[in-house]
């Protein structure tokens, strides 16, 4: 079977992206790092083309960080190897919705 | 490191040999397609503005098409006014002139119309494009280049793949003593404190966060969340989730080179060397725009889910980062970027690909958007209302 790779391209990061078509439910995922690290991870849930996912637990309202910079705040539990999209990761920027102060 | 342009009376290098016909007004629009119909070597510039505005965007708006005419791609100028605009079309003819390009004007109500302008402007047309014909390439120098550079319709595959191939041609041409712009002030919202670090000064430091303020305070006016304005629906499908995301990809296409300074939407490049910033907002025909306003002879644009549109004057090389949109849109795009998440190419690889791609293009080549003269749907980005 055609190998899946999802690439993390800081260390800092806690999600990793994936550039694999078709991945399902289950599929197991080769995450790499720069510098050649390998890991493998169980993703839960279908994840399209350049989609990401989470490569640790994260807890709600923790920041979700890729190029090693926040992305976001996660808005749910998110678990290892699950989807990490706009149903769980929040943006902070540019929230006309939101109230000063918080 | 050599390309063969044209030199203009006030010593710039042009890639592009165009009589650029420029309605003063939207409401001359009409008449400048019209002329462009009907005599080759023409581009016209379809903006939607001009009138019933407030002064400084009137102004803004001037400022605009006098940087337009003066870009090196452009051999000479017929304006087309409809003599009632808010616009300055004397200031056009005027500071456009001090290049030492030819300028003409036409001017609908005070000509008896429509057609009988259509008639005259064609005529003048005919006579600026036979000049402008006569005009040879000679060799021009790498430092007299002005590259552009923008992301549009973009997925994650353009912070990973194609911006770092721009950000690759970027820091050569920089280091080559040529001059490089971008822009997109919305797509620094989440990475402005690493634009901000890369400044020569703390002055210019600040200038990078305020602007970004300032978009970031427009964009929160209508007291919702941005998300669907930017990221976009499209960007979103592609797997951006946030506009820091979107952001901290954008700015790959910078490179690492010291930032300069800031530049005004209108403003034109005139010695500035090495990297710049122009305040823009991130939609194409708006920034474009802008960035034929610096005298860019050429754009780098990145994309990811495939965006094919170029700008009338000044040609737009099309750089995707996904290897699935290339195999769609081939057609629609110059450099194929998708084979470094293929593993089959590296980013250096694609970069000097790149930048052989750009010296043709500068020396003549045509890009696949303007082969097809897909370029039509221009803007000029204003900041007041229409009133």
């Amino acid at each position: 079977m055609e190998l899946k790779l999802a690439l993390k391209v800081n260390d800092l990061d806690n999600v990793a992206t994936l550039f694999a078509n078709a991945v399902r439910d289950g599929d197991e995922v080769e995450i790499r790092d720069k510098k050649g690290g390998r890991d493998h991870v169980k993703v839960r849930g279908d994840v399209p083309y350049g989609h990401k996912i989470a490569t640790r637990d994260i807890h709600v309202g923790e920041d979700i960080v890729k190029y090693g910079e926040e992305i976001g705040i996660a808005t749910h539990e998110i678990a290892r190897g699950d989807y990490v999209h706009v149903h769980n990761l929040d943006s902070k920027r540019g929230r006309g919705d939101w109230k000063e102060g918080r | 490191m050599e390309f063969m342009g044209y030199v203009r009376p006030d010593g710039k290098a042009g890639a592009r040999n165009l009589t650029a016909v420029i309605p003063s007004v939207t409401c001359a629009n009409d008449v400048a397609q019209a002329i462009c119909r009907q005599v080759q070597g023409t581009v016209a510039y379809l903006h939607h503005q001009g009138c019933c505005q407030l002064p400084p965007d009137l102004e803004r708006v001037t400022d605009t098409l006098i940087s337009i005419g003066k870009s090196p791609n452009v051999a000479n100028v017929l304006v087309v006014s409809l003599g009632c605009e808010g616009t300055d079309y004397e200031r056009m003819v005027k500071e456009i002139s001090e290049t030492g390009k030819r300028v003409e004007i036409i001017r609908i109500q005070a000509l008896g119309g429509v057609s009988k302008s259509i008639q005259a402007g064609t005529d003048l047309a005919r006579r600026l494009v036979i000049e402008a014909s006569g005009l040879q390439r000679t060799s021009c120098g790498i430092s007299q280049v002005i590259m552009s550079i923008k992301c549009g319709a973009s997925d994650t595959t353009s912070g990973i793949a194609s911006n770092c191939v721009i950000g690759y041609v970027a820091d050569r041409l920089v280091d080559l003593g040529a001059t490089v712009v971008f822009g997109e002030t919305t797509e620094f919202i989440g990475g402005e404190h690493l634009l901000a670090r890369r400044a020569v000064t703390t002055e210019v430091g600040n200038q990078i966060l305020k602007i970004v303020e300032q978009m970031e305070t427009r964009a929160k006016s209508l007291g919702c969340d941005m998300r669907k304005g930017q990221p976009t629906p499209g960007n979103i499908e592609g797997g951006l989730s946030s506009i820091e995301e979107k952001s901290l990809g954008a700015i790959m296409k910078s490179g690492s080179r010291p930032i300069q300074g800031v530049l005004d939407y209108p403003q034109a490049i005139t010695t500035e060397k090495g990297l710049w910033i122009k305040d823009t907002p991130g939609r194409e025909p708006e920034i474009l725009t802008g960035m034929a306003c610096t005298g860019a002879q050429v754009m780098m644009f990145s994309t990811g889910r495939g965006a094919p549109q170029g700008f009338p004057s000044m040609p737009v090389i099309k750089i995707c980062g996904n290897p699935n949109t290339y195999a769609r849109m081939e057609e629609d795009m110059d450099i194929n970027a998708g084979l470094i998440l293929t593993g089959d190419k590296t980013i250096e690889q694609v970069g000097e690909e790149s930048i052989q791609k750009m010296l043709k293009v500068l020396s003549g080549e045509m890009t696949k958007n303007e082969a097809i003269q897909y370029f039509s749907a221009i803007d000029i980005h204003t900041l007041g209302p229409v009133i």
